[in-house]
């Protein structure tokens, strides 16, 4: 069975309590960042550009409907062209992908400072993080409200 | 406030330098911190510091309005610290010398006013393809107003100016390039020293062929004041444009040097108290220099403050302090170039000390924040010079710019942490 949102973000979380050391946190985060589902070149366009980071992240959803449930589940696709961010969007993927829209725009966020990566990333990177959770939940909230097209 | 006798001028003591920079104490990320920012602002020596924070303690009062000794004393400080100024870049008077909040107000005041005063439908306005967009944007703003075209004047491989003279077969490209001014050319608009390249430009020379043609000259001085002896007269520039905070002194605070002849045909930039002489509604007058472009209380601490950095610059060898500065470049150079992958952007002969780098396969953005993990405190990204990065075919660079209190053991320590960093990114 597929963790919850809330058990994946436990996991990341304590997955880095395991570092002390700057650089093997860092180390994970890039490696996170290989998992990445990427987005196809085709949806590397302006549209699918995050604003407001310093490298380039682009970020794809696409709406899933469910035969089971009355709600279908995002599936996000992503990349960047700096290894770090890449392990950024990566890490906020493995926690809202393939969740229903519901979920996302209701879950927590305060994850992200237990990993204790907030306090690591400079004000540009932290501004980058958020621009990219909002870019997820503006995907979301487009979903819910009934137009499942892709974004 | 500049009591402090002069220290000896001839040995170079880094050490001497750090212990005024109370910052330097400080650790990032539980490490040393090594400041190698300082092309976009420099610290601040505890002279500069104190000299704000006194006159905020003891004579802060608002300059050249009240009859009281207060008034009287923030006045004398300030117009002191103008004389300083003048004195330091050589301008004949005093009131040449322009306060604004930084080199960007600088050049908007320039641009605006100076393309009031002179640009028509059709005129030309020269620049360089490595201006910082302060000094793009300004002008594309004026040319906008008034109908007229900018050119920009091409950038070589090794970052200097292309100005086509240079022997070799005779292009249509070439000689386009040796074109640099027509008879519509109204206005020159250059940097003394490139922010993100480190070239220093040979101003005077092309100062000295625009002048044949009479056209007006404009100089951003941003990144020469705080390594070079700058001589307005020397230059023979019309205008000379910088800022204090990267020159040890506070932000907030810059100089607009103009040409007296200039300034009074010129017509006032922003409106407000201390800029007029009468004002009645139907018509206002002006003020005489500088006042009439200084409208409003102006940032009297930040002048202060100012004042006080060009004086422990002048307590100091300039020279001894460049050279200092170009010893840490050529050890930055030859170490960093060790790395595989690495090429320098900005390879010009006469450079202060500012190295910009790529690494192929690494982003500027992850060196950055890796550095920073080392305590180590550089510039990433475009360095707003945009059109630069476009000409050298990168997005960005990573750029260290040191200053007279950076040692070479910190330079060791940059070339030690970007090799960790190119390790874990490769």
């Amino acid at each position: 069975m597929t963790a919850t949102l809330a058990q994946t973000q436990q996991d990341l979380v304590d997955e880095f309590a395991m570092f002390t050391d700057w650089q093997d946190r860092y180390e994970h985060l890039i490696e996170l960042g290989k998992d990445l589902p990427l987005i196809t070149p085709e949806n590397k366009t302006e549209e699918n550009l995050v604003r407001g980071c310093q490298s380039r992240v682009w970020l794809s959803a696409e709406y899933r409907a469910s035969t089971s449930l009355s709600e279908g589940t995002v599936h996000f696709t992503a990349d960047s062209d700096a290894m770090i961010t890449k392990g950024i969007v990566a890490l906020l993927v493995r926690v809202y992908n393939d969740r229903t829209p519901q979920e996302i725009l209701g879950a927590s966020t305060e994850f992200i400072d237990r990993i204790g990566l907030r306090e690591h990333l400079s004000p540009n990177r932290a501004n980058g993080l958020s621009a990219m959770l909002d870019q997820m939940k503006r995907y979301a909230l487009a979903f819910s409200a009934g137009s499942h097209e892709e974004a | 406030m500049s009591t402090t006798s002069s220290p000896v001028k001839s040995a170079y003591h880094v050490e001497e330098f750090r212990a005024q920079f109370p910052i330097l104490k400080e650790l990032v990320h539980g490490k040393p911190l090594v400041y190698f920012d300082n092309a976009a602002t420099s610290q601040k020596p505890r002279r500069v510091i104190k000299a704000e924070s006194t006159y905020y303690a003891t004579i802060n009062a608002n300059v050249h309005r009240g009859v009281h000794t207060l008034s009287t004393k923030a006045t004398e400080a300030q117009e002191a610290a103008r004389e300083t100024i003048r004195k330091h870049i050589n301008a004949k008077h005093a009131h040449e010398i322009i306060f604004t909040s930084g080199t960007t107000a600088s050049i908007n005041l320039a641009a605006t006013s100076l393309g009031q005063l002179l640009l028509e439908k059709g005129d030309e306005v020269v620049i360089s393809g490595m201006e910082h967009h302060s000094n793009i944007v300004p002008w594309q703003l004026a040319c906008e107003r008034h109908g007229a075209t900018l050119k920009v004047i091409p950038i070589t491989e090794s970052g200097e100016w292309d100005l086509g003279e240079t022997p070799g077969p005779s292009t249509p490209l070439r000689e386009a390039r040796s074109e640099v001014f027509t008879e519509k050319t109204r206005i020159l608009a250059i940097s003394h020293v490139s922010n993100t390249l480190g070239t220093i430009n040979p101003v005077k020379e092309l100062i000295a062929q625009a002048k044949k043609q009479g056209i007006i000259t404009v100089v951003d001085g941003a990144q020469a004041i705080p390594h070079l002896k700058v001589d307005v007269q020397d230059l023979g520039c019309d205008f000379y444009a910088f800022s204090g905070h990267k020159a040890y002194g506070p932000t907030g605070i810059g100089v607009l040097y103009g040409r007296e002849e200039l300034l009074e045909k010129m017509p006032p930039w922003q409106g407000g108290g201390e800029m007029i002489d009468q004002v009645n509604f139907e018509k206002s007058t002006w003020a005489k220099l500088p006042f009439k472009f200084e409208a409003g209380t102006p940032n009297i601490a930040g002048i202060i403050g100012l004042g006080e950095a060009i004086s422990w610059m002048n307590d100091y060898d300039l020279d001894a302090m460049a050279a200092h500065e170009l010893t840490l470049l050529a050890r930055a150079t030859k170490e960093l170039l060790t790395i595989d992958g690495l090429r320098i952007i900005g390879t010009a002969k006469e450079k202060v000390g500012v190295i910009s780098f790529v690494i192929e396969g690494v982003h500027h953005y992850d060196l950055g924040t890796l550095l920073d993990q080392q305590g180590i405190a550089v510039r990433t990204g475009h360095h707003c010079t945009q059109p630069l990065m476009d000409r050298f075919g990168v997005s960005g660079t990573t750029r260290a710019s040191f200053a007279c209190f950076n040692t070479m053991a910190e330079v060791d320590a940059l070339v030690a942490a970007t090799k960790k960093a190119v390790k874990m990114l490769r």
